[in-house]
């Protein structure tokens, strides 16, 4: 295992030569945090720098949307939840509640209709999507009325003097049940509870089925469940009569997409929602882009209240009603070769999102939509997507984000070829990977693989990762009456999502109405100050990952300095700050594109510094170099001037500057021309970089218990170049954990009538620090192409691999066939311990 | 998630809770480390008039051990139970039990007899009370009274105490000569309560077996010395007569399942500690 001490950082690691004539490097990366020292000629990106973040957030210092100060007299929120998952609201009494100690108003669906209008929906039906329920509640949890009181006890006081009259109705709880036409509409305007139903088709599949030597198929039902932040949502909320203007703080992550919603919801054009991040997340992983319907809810009740007004949602609350992952149901088909090269695929997928299609939905369908041949070489594709409504909590951003459904089902499926057709499950995989030489590689339903070496991670992870230790470790175990088991998994990782994906469940011929969407923008800003400081701003809106210190090294770079001269700012002020629809903190987008436009911008800026020092220090611009805090001619280090002088100069001496190169501050805005709209075929380039994860791992199943021991865990990724490597072992760690919770731990479980089961931490299990144990690393790099520093997404991957890895070796180590998540104790022991015997003695009521 | 109004007291003396007690009744509860409570105050699940501190009365915060019993006062944090040097040698069944109470951070605020008074249905604390024939000294501001643990716990979170008492202490017999103990527990993870709990006392005349987290309190069954099937058939009976139930983390066929090998585990293990 010599090797797998070398950093991604080394030269020393390459080994080989991608198609893009880059070199693929190797190494691993332990979890901690490399602390590499700086030569002067190597660059700060690729080194794990100390975190810009950590002393303020370390020290309790962190400034998270709760700690933020609020205007005097500002008043609080609480919020009536229904306790039916479908009931009729015959009447709502709120008299006491008005009259209560401290209470300054009352707020039900009349005020929200009256002021404002509904979300806009992503399908093209007529139903309407409030964030309070009016005539009809339709999932625990769903608001019902706000109280706003001097503080959030009385508020909450109040809340039980208001007199709700429901008449319940069944609930629909199975999206399977959902697709029945003969069940009442939850929506009047959908007619049944198929929100949209949508078939594609690739290549011939037809042709592939009916000439397959073999078709292997499984079955699915992934269940829902959460990546739960530690900080819940929070926003403060004002309304400025004079100018029609609301001015709302919240810890939203963005797409700033749904600014458009939110503004269009409230009635007012975009200039007058002021938007506005606080500087520090405590999480996100996806979920607080659910926080939009309450920026709505709490505007309309700033605006009620007559004063600015402060919610943040309690852990109650966020468990049953912020935002969880679709729950879907999958039926996968693969015409496969008597030597297990896979041919054709047919996805029978149906999405439940939940009680309300809530923006962007149904977009966890469709972010994998030009993905679904995973990391294979699959050119024949069927897809049905249907999508549902049912009585459960509506569906939103959550990392992976149609990832873990997807590859869930297709990883299921290889093991599955493997078991049938008696094949190794590494030779089946191996057998149907893209190859390197193809990239960039068009898949089947439109994406554009960038880059990669899949055959090369594969190799590398099994020789590093002990893959052959790891088979024998098998045996012993088996031979001793243990029960253990191997499963791996090979994911294509999507990130930088294409703002035009979503429209994909849209028809050609609506998506050519509604006009064709596209792209992602991403901007950066970087301003030089009359010392020559140095100021970075994005729209990134970080959730805790380390962008700033990430941008410092970026600029840091460009400009020959050192992080520590970098300030970096990345709150968000709708009013004052460069954004667009794409800005935001979703599909791992910050590395790959954010990262590129700061660099990008700090270039711009470079350049024209470059020009302003070769008139300064008489020689070509080209000769010019950036390093060490001056800027010199090349070859010639004493002909130097300070950075920081030079910097300045267009404050101070603008007249000094030729025309052109004034250089105060640069804005760029950026979107790779790849990720364009949906073809008239439904083709789709759903996200811009693809990584590459190959993972495996050894798991011993506990003969009395049932309890899952996962004993080995290698995971493979190709990100790309890497920035910072310790934050991306941060990522790849994280996700894994998150990845443990999905497969042995989490799970939104509902009863049958639809009451919610999972509303504490003591029903939603997340896996400890106990639980976890520590992923082996190991990477390669192939950059991209498509991205200004060859750096792709790495936020989600183990998201996606780690729950079906650890499923496919449970099924190897248990020998079963249909296995659903999460793999409790108690459902694998139905495989291991006897049938129980009914007992002659006493029987229990059971 | 914000408790509904409540008033606090901070007991100056013993005397001072009785009286609270015997005025408020139902309407009073006694603080005494606060992490159940709390979060059920916060739920509105629990409602009191009045919370009864007890932490800063210097008579209920001792340990105190003779020849016979470990008398463990109200205030006794968990971890302070844990960490008294003479624990295993006193009780090694409770030394087994302690680290499997929560997690250490809420070992170090929560109560030994906070634990017993709360009798969820699957804490380790109730069960060892149970498995070692311990007792709870209850007090009120008439008299004083003693109840053996079979007797005190009597449902899910419901006990024999009156509305007017409180729990001075309780009481576990000292290890033993010739006896031996075992404790052994499964849950989802680290920390949780238990889904099965046991604890087992052998001895020379046979084995004391108490089972948690299953039935609605702990329960304990008397074995005579029984090896092979008939401590399968004995183990099985058990079983069934729990009436498990199914629920989020587990079915009453896996419960049982657990008690049947789980408790044979703990007995055998209870066995050769006897040696």
């Amino acid at each position: 295992m010599s090797r797998s001490n070398r950093g991604p950082g080394s030269d020393a690691g390459v080994d080989s030569i991608t198609n893009d004539g880059a070199p693929a490097r190797r190494g691993a990366v332990s979890g901690e945090a490399l602390r590499l020292s700086k030569a002067d000629d190597k660059s700060w990106i690729g080194q794990s720098v100390e975190r810009i973040e950590d002393l303020t957030l370390l020290a309790g210092r962190g400034r998270y949307i709760d700690d933020v100060g609020v205007p005097p007299g500002t008043l609080h929120a609480a919020i009536l939840r229904s306790p039916h998952a479908h009931a009729e609201i015959r009447a709502i009494n709120t008299e006491a509640a008005r009259r209560a100690h401290g209470v300054a108003a009352v707020i039900t669906a009349a005020d929200v209709t009256k002021l404002s209008a509904s979300l806009v929906v992503g399908v093209k039906a007529p139903i309407e999507c409030w964030p309070i329920a009016g005539g009809r509640v339709r999932y625990v949890g769903e608001p019902v009325a706000v109280v706003v009181a001097t503080d959030r006890y009385l508020a909450e006081d109040a809340l039980e003097l208001i007199e709700v009259d429901y008449a319940p109705l069944p609930a629909i709880v199975d999206p399977l049940a959902a697709l029945d036409p003969k069940l009442p509409p939850l929506h009047e305007g959908l007619g049944g509870n198929i929100a949209s139903d949508r078939s594609f088709r690739y290549g011939d599949p037809e042709r592939a089925f009916a000439e397959a030597a073999r078709k292997v198929s499984v079955s699915i039902s992934y269940p829902r469940n959460s990546c739960t932040p530690i900080e819940t949502y929070g926003i403060v909320a004002t309304y400025d009569p004079g100018e029609d203007a609301y001015d709302v703080l919240a810890n939203f992550q963005g797409p700033f997409s749904l600014h458009a919603v939110m503004a269009r919801a409230l009635k007012v054009p975009g200039n007058r929602l002021r938007l506005r991040t606080p500087p520090d997340s405590g999480g996100s992983f996806g979920i607080k882009q659910g926080v939009f319907p309450y920026v709505v809810l709490i505007g309309v009740t700033a605006r009620v209240a007559g004063g600015p007004v402060k919610w943040v949602e309690d852990r109650l609350e966020h468990l049953c009603a912020s935002v969880s992952a679709t729950n879907r149901v999958t039926q996968l088909e693969a015409a496969v070769d008597a030597d297990g090269r896979v041919r054709a695929l047919s996805y029978d997928q149906i999405e439940d999102v939940g009680a309300h299609i809530r923006a962007p939905e149904p977009a966890t369908l469709y972010r994998m939509h030009g993905n679904l041949t995973g990391a294979y070489d699959i050119r024949h594709l069927t897809v049905r997507n249907r999508v549902v409504v049912t009585n459960k909590t509506p569906t939103g951003l959550n990392r992976g984000f149609g990832g873990p459904q997807m590859y869930y089902a297709l990883e299921r499926l290889m093991q599955r070829v493997a078991v049938e057709l008696k094949l190794d499950p590494i030779d089946v995989i191996r057998r149907n990977l893209v190859p390197a030489k193809a990239f960039p590689y068009r898949t089947a339903s439109g994406a554009l693989l960038d880059s990669g070496d899949y055959s090369h991670a594969l190799d590398v992870a099994l020789a590093d990762g002990g893959f052959a230790e790891l088979k024998k470790h098998r045996d012993v175990a088996r031979a001793q009456g243990r029960i253990y088991g191997i499963g791996c998994a090979a994911v294509v990782e999507p990130s930088v999502s294409n703002m035009g994906y979503i429209t994909t469940v849209l028809t050609a011929e609506e998506r050519r109405r509604a006009g064709a969407k596209n792209g992602a923008q991403a901007t950066a800003t970087v301003a030089f100050d009359p010392l020559g400081g140095v100021t970075v701003h994005t729209a990134s809106a970080p959730q805790g990952q380390g962008h700033r210190t990430v941008l410092a090294q970026i600029v840091a770079d460009a400009f020959g300095l050192a992080p520590s001269d970098i300030r970096t700012v990345s709150e968000i002020d709708t009013a004052r700050d460069a954004w667009s629809i794409a800005s935001g903190n979703y599909s791992s987008r910050f590395a790959a594109a954010v990262g590129g436009a700061a660099h990008l911008a700090a270039t711009r800026l470079k350049e024209k510094l470059a020009h302003t020092a070769a008139a300064q220090l008489n020689v070509p611009p080209a000769e010019i170099e950036f390093a060490g805090g001056r800027v010199r001619a090349r070859g010639n280090p004493d002909n130097s001037i300070p950075f920081a002088r030079l910097a300045a100069t267009s404050h101070w001496s603008p007249g000094m500057v030729a025309d052109g190169n004034q250089a105060l501050r640069e804005t760029v805005f950026w979107t790779p021309p790849e990720l364009t709209a949906p073809t008239e075929a439904d083709e789709v380039n759903s996200s811009l970089c693809h990584g590459f994860i190959f993972d495996f791992c050894g798991v011993e199943v506990d003969r009395v218990t049932g309890a899952v021991r996962v004993d080995k865990y290698v995971t493979m990724h190709d990100c790309g170049r890497v920035l910072h490597p310790g934050m991306v072992a941060g990522q790849i760690t994280g996700g894994f954990a998150q990845g443990i919770g999905a497969a042995l731990y989490e799970e939104f479980a509902y009863s049958p009538d639809g009451a919610f089961l999972a509303g504490t931490f003591a029903d939603y299990l997340l896996p400890t620090t106990t639980e976890v144990p520590t992923p082996t690393i190991l990477h390669i790099e192939t950059p991209s192409p498509f991205t200004p520093l060859g750096a792709k997404g790495v936020g989600e991957g183990n998201c996606m691999s780690t729950p079906v890895c650890l499923a496919n070796a449970v099924a190897d180590a248990l020998g079963i066939t249909a296995i659903d998540l999460p793999m409790t104790p108690a459902k694998l022991a139905v495989h291991i311990h006897p049938t129980e015997r009914v007992s002659g003695r006493v029987r229990g009521r059971s | 998630m914000k408790p509904a109004r409540f008033d606090y007291l901070r007991a100056g003396t013993l005397a001072e809770a009785h009286a609270t007690l015997a005025a408020d009744g139902d309407d009073a509860r006694i603080l005494a480390g606060g992490q159940s409570l709390l979060p059920m105050l916060s739920m509105r699940m629990a409602r009191p008039k009045v919370l009864i501190d007890i932490m800063h009365l210097p008579e209920l915060a001792k340990i105190e051990a003779d020849a016979n019993a470990i008398r463990i006062g109200a205030s006794v944090r968990q971890a302070k139970l844990l960490a008294w040097p003479a624990l295993h040698e006193r009780q090694p069944l409770l030394a087994a039990a302690l680290p499997w109470v929560g997690h250490a951070q809420t070992r170090s605020r929560g109560t030994v007899c906070g634990s017993v008074a709360h009798a969820d249905p699957s804490a380790e604390i109730p069960l060892v009370l149970l498995a070692l024939k311990g007792a709870i000294h209850l007090s009120s501001r008439q008299k004083q009274r003693r109840v053996p643990a079979v007797d005190f716990f009597t449902g899910i979170m419901s006990t024999a105490r009156n509305d007017d008492e409180l729990i001075e202490g309780i009481e576990a017999p000292c290890r033993t000569p010739g006896h031996g103990y075992a404790f052994r527990e499964f849950g989802r993870r680290y920390g949780d309560f238990a889904i099965v709990a046991c604890a087992a006392v052998a001895h020379a005349d046979g084995v004391r077996l108490a089972i948690g987290g299953v039935a609605d309190f702990p329960t304990v069954r008397d074995y005579p010395d029984l090896s092979g099937t008939a401590l399968d058939d004995a183990l099985d009976g058990f079983a069934w007569e729990l009436d498990a139930r199914d629920d989020l983390h587990a079915t009453g066929s896996f419960r049982r399942n657990l008690v049947r090998q789980l408790g044979r585990a703990v007995v055998e293990e209870a066995r050769r500690c006897r040696a």
